[in-house]
């Protein structure tokens, strides 16, 4: 039998499911990480989130018949609500996590392509203004602790907390951590003697750091970030203005807090400390969450990166950047109500 | 150096070209019927000149244009006509035809006798062109006189020749280009002389660079003020507004021609049957066409009469390998699918394609990935007039530019959703005229 449709006959074979397993694998090395960081802990905090999320996904097919687990969107969430859990996290948090994505951010908005926030992230907040206290305690990576599962506050809120409290005029977040007895890797301090860089931040770049399951390791989620560049599945308009405009912003405000003054904000400890990386690479990315054309793309990494800088230097939470991405979704109807391309011809001539 | 091409979306589709761009032009054997149809052009349909029975002539007028934007059809063959009847073409037009038997003695000494076209006068070769029922062969088949009659106060700047081909699986523009540089380029030169263009340019993609190389080298041998410009590769830069955009940097604004950019766009299959009809004082009746796609036993390139039916042209490329899922008159992108073997080509019959079941995916909802945003040349929001049309919503489609829209397919093929983009545009411009 001869099929009969409308052109075009051809197809360049990319798919929805196509793109989301490639995120999900362009992920998977950062996660790999976590699990080898934190133990296997970790590793249970990430198939509960990923099974939850499925579930429900399933779940709620059933009652709308409709099957959407193969395109693997709930996957996606179920990976990235994993990446943004404390290794320690009760296991419950995860689950309501979980189903408050899939179920409430995404499914009452009409389901893929329809919600107007990144459900990973809105679960994450719902359970982090839930249960705040539990989602703030972390514990060291392997490299950091003789013995497992030493609990300790991530370098941003160490620095947050030293800064409230008003005793740190003048001092930098390295003296800062220094002070407060934060170690660094035996490997690290050992770079950092060859090259001259600051072992913290070597750390933190590495993945020696205390922090979400998925957010450690910087090296890996720009190895996994640089594969769905290639793939052509991101485009560098959102993460290069996020990183861009927070590293810019950072460098002439951020010391301020510290009583630095203008031009002394540490620009690479801020960007490699907290979820910054992943979110500029993997949560700000969301194609259904973030503005359709590339001039709106623009304007949602700045402000992005303006918010993200905006409430870690002068707001009271040490990390944000999850919130600034939510604000940024509720803003992405609006540029691209009013963010067009240009119209072919409307250019005068020549 | 960079090659230059347009800037604003564009997709780069796998080319297929290899299927047929080695096998020469052969020409098609006269098949036992024809069926010719009367609207082979953009326009009203020719009248019927014909009743069954009547005898023919090859060359002989069987239908008159009817209107100004209208153009004559003329048969292929001597033979007899057997029947008047209606036909529904690939792009589903239903409309009178004139089914031709065709003697088994063919008088082959007609159009041998060569004509000096510079000491025609413009007028007298746009009479010619019109008398001989030329049309656009790129696709939209606008009858060529029409597109060339200059209004008094108007000036040609650019005579762009368009040999881009830049649907995928087509080669019969390359073939041509390969085999017949001399009669183009003289066809190109009866366009000049007619418009009188301050430039000529060929805009040609670089993946045919031995066309561009024999060009080039017939152009030195003649020594012609025309200029052959290779295009880097990108769809869809056949169109005359990419290809203006590429070749002269100068934008058409929406509604309107080139000719508002002070440039004329013609085909090289057109100048190929200018130079006939003007040359030789032979009308269009035969074009030139790929018979191609993976389900074809061997693809090829034949010149083949108009009303040939594609059965006919698909036993003569060895018939199908395996059943295919499609069969699309012109190119995958922008070609017509149809189910009719007995369906006739037209002027407009780039080429016959047989395409398998490529790999199905399901349909998702609009991820707004923007991927189609980003592949309109037009800047258009696909996505965005999508949800409009399926919402019903036709009147804000059309204030979105939806009439902007040339279906040329590049938003459908980049959609990871595998979305009916074009289709749905197709509807909304139906449904957004009638109200």
């Amino acid at each position: 039998m001869r099929r009969v449709s409308s052109s075009p006959h051809f197809h360049s074979g990319v798919s929805t499911s196509n793109i989301m397993f490639s995120v999900a694998a362009a992920m998977t090395p950062a996660c790999i990480w976590g699990v080898y960081a934190f133990g296997l802990r970790a590793l249970l905090v990430l198939v509960i989130s990923i099974a939850s999320c499925l579930l429900t996904e399933y779940l709620l097919g059933l009652i709308s018949k409709e099957n959407t687990l193969w395109d693997g969107s709930a996957l996606v969430t179920g990976m990235l609500v994993g990446m943004n859990m404390s290794p320690s996290i009760p296991l419950f948090i995860p689950v309501i996590a979980s189903v408050f994505a899939i179920a409430v951010a995404k499914w009452t908005f009409g389901g893929l392509g329809a919600n107007w926030a990144n459900p990973a992230i809105a679960g994450r907040a719902f359970v982090f203004f839930s249960f705040s206290s539990a989602m703030s305690s972390f514990t060291l990576p392997r490299a950091l602790s003789a013995v497992d599962v030493v609990s300790s506050a991530t370098p941003l809120s160490m620095v947050k907390t030293a800064v409230a409290g008003g005793e740190v005029a003048g001092m930098t977040s390295t003296q800062i951590l220094a002070q407060n007895g934060y170690m660094a890797s035996d490997l690290a301090t050992k770079i950092a003697k060859a090259t001259g860089f600051n072992a913290y931040n070597i750390d933190a770049f590495i993945g020696n750091i205390p922090g979400c399951i998925g957010e450690v390791s910087k090296i890996l989620i720009i190895v996994g970030a640089i594969y769905l560049f290639c793939r052509k599945i991101i485009t560098w308009h959102i993460p290069l203005t996020y990183l861009g405009v927070y590293a810019l912003l950072t460098w002439i405000f951020g010391g301020i807090p510290n009583g630095l003054g203008f031009f002394r904000g540490e620009v690479m400890a801020n960007m490699l400390r907290g979820g910054l990386i992943l979110g500029a690479f993997f949560m700000a990315t969301d194609m259904v969450t973030c503005p359709i054309t590339h001039k709106g793309m623009v304007i949602f990494g700045i402000g992005c990166g303006f918010f993200t800088f905006l409430f870690r230097s002068f707001g009271s939470l040490p990390e944000s950047t999850s919130v600034a991405i939510l604000l940024m979704n509720i803003v992405t109807p609006t540029i691209d109500r009013f963010v067009k391309p240009k119209r072919f011809g409307e250019e005068v001539a020549k | 150096m960079g090659l230059a091409t347009f800037r604003k979306g564009g997709v780069h589709p796998s080319d297929m070209k290899y299927l047929s761009n080695k096998q020469p032009i052969e020409r098609f054997p006269i098949p036992e019927e024809l069926v010719i149809s009367m609207s082979q052009h953009l326009g009203a349909p020719a009248t019927v000149l014909k009743a069954p029975g009547d005898h023919v002539s090859r060359g002989e007028r069987i239908g008159q244009a009817s209107g100004f934007i209208s153009a004559d059809v003329h048969s292929p063959v001597d033979g007899t006509v057997t029947e008047i009847r209606k036909v529904t073409m690939a792009n589903s037009v239903c409309c009178d035809a004139v089914v031709i038997k065709p003697d088994e003695v063919q008088n082959d000494k007609l159009y041998t006798k060569k004509i000096d076209y510079n000491s025609l006068s413009s007028e007298q070769i746009l009479a010619e062109i019109k008398d001989k029922g030329i049309v656009g062969l790129g696709g939209a088949t606008f009858p060529a006189h029409v597109k060339m009659t200059i209004s008094p106060g108007r000036r040609v700047d650019n005579l762009v020749i368009n040999g881009v081909e830049c649907e995928p699986y087509l080669t019969a523009d390359h073939r041509l280009m390969l085999e017949h540089p001399m009669e183009i380029l003289e066809g190109i030169m009866v366009c000049r002389k007619v418009l009188d263009p301050a430039n000529t340019i060929i805009g040609i993609e670089a993946n045919k660079g031995d066309a561009i190389e024999t060009l080039r080298a017939a152009i030195e041998k003649r020594g012609y003020p025309i200029k052959v410009m290779p295009l880097k590769m990108k769809y869809p830069q056949g169109d005359e507004k990419q290809l203006l955009k590429a070749t002269t940097n100068r934008e058409i604004p929406s509604g309107k021609l080139p000719l508002d950019v002070g440039a004329v766009v013609v085909n090289v299959g057109t100048t190929y049957a200018i130079f006939n009809a003007v040359v030789y004082g032979k009308p269009l009746f035969e074009r030139v066409v790929t018979i191609t796609g993976e389900c074809i036993a061997k693809p090829c390139n034949v010149i083949a009469p108009i009303g040939t039916k594609v059965s006919d042209l698909v036993a003569y490329a060895g018939g199908f390998t395996t059943e295919p899922d499609k069969l699309v008159s012109g190119g995958p992108m922008m070609g017509f699918s149809f189910f009719d073997m007995d369906t006739p080509i037209a002027k407009g019959t780039s080429g016959i394609l047989a395409i398998p079941d490529k790999k199905s995916y399901r349909q998702t909802a609009c991820l707004s990935c923007g991927s189609c945003v980003a592949a309109c040349p037009l800047g258009l929001q696909p996505t965005r007039l999508y949800a409009l049309i399926t919402n019903g919503r036709y009147e804000e489609a059309m204030k979105n530019n939806l009439m902007d829209c040339k279906e040329c397919g590049c938003c459908s093929f980049s959609c990871p959703a595998h979305l009916d983009l074009v289709h749905a545009f197709k509807t909304g411009k139906k449904m957004g005229r009638k109200k």
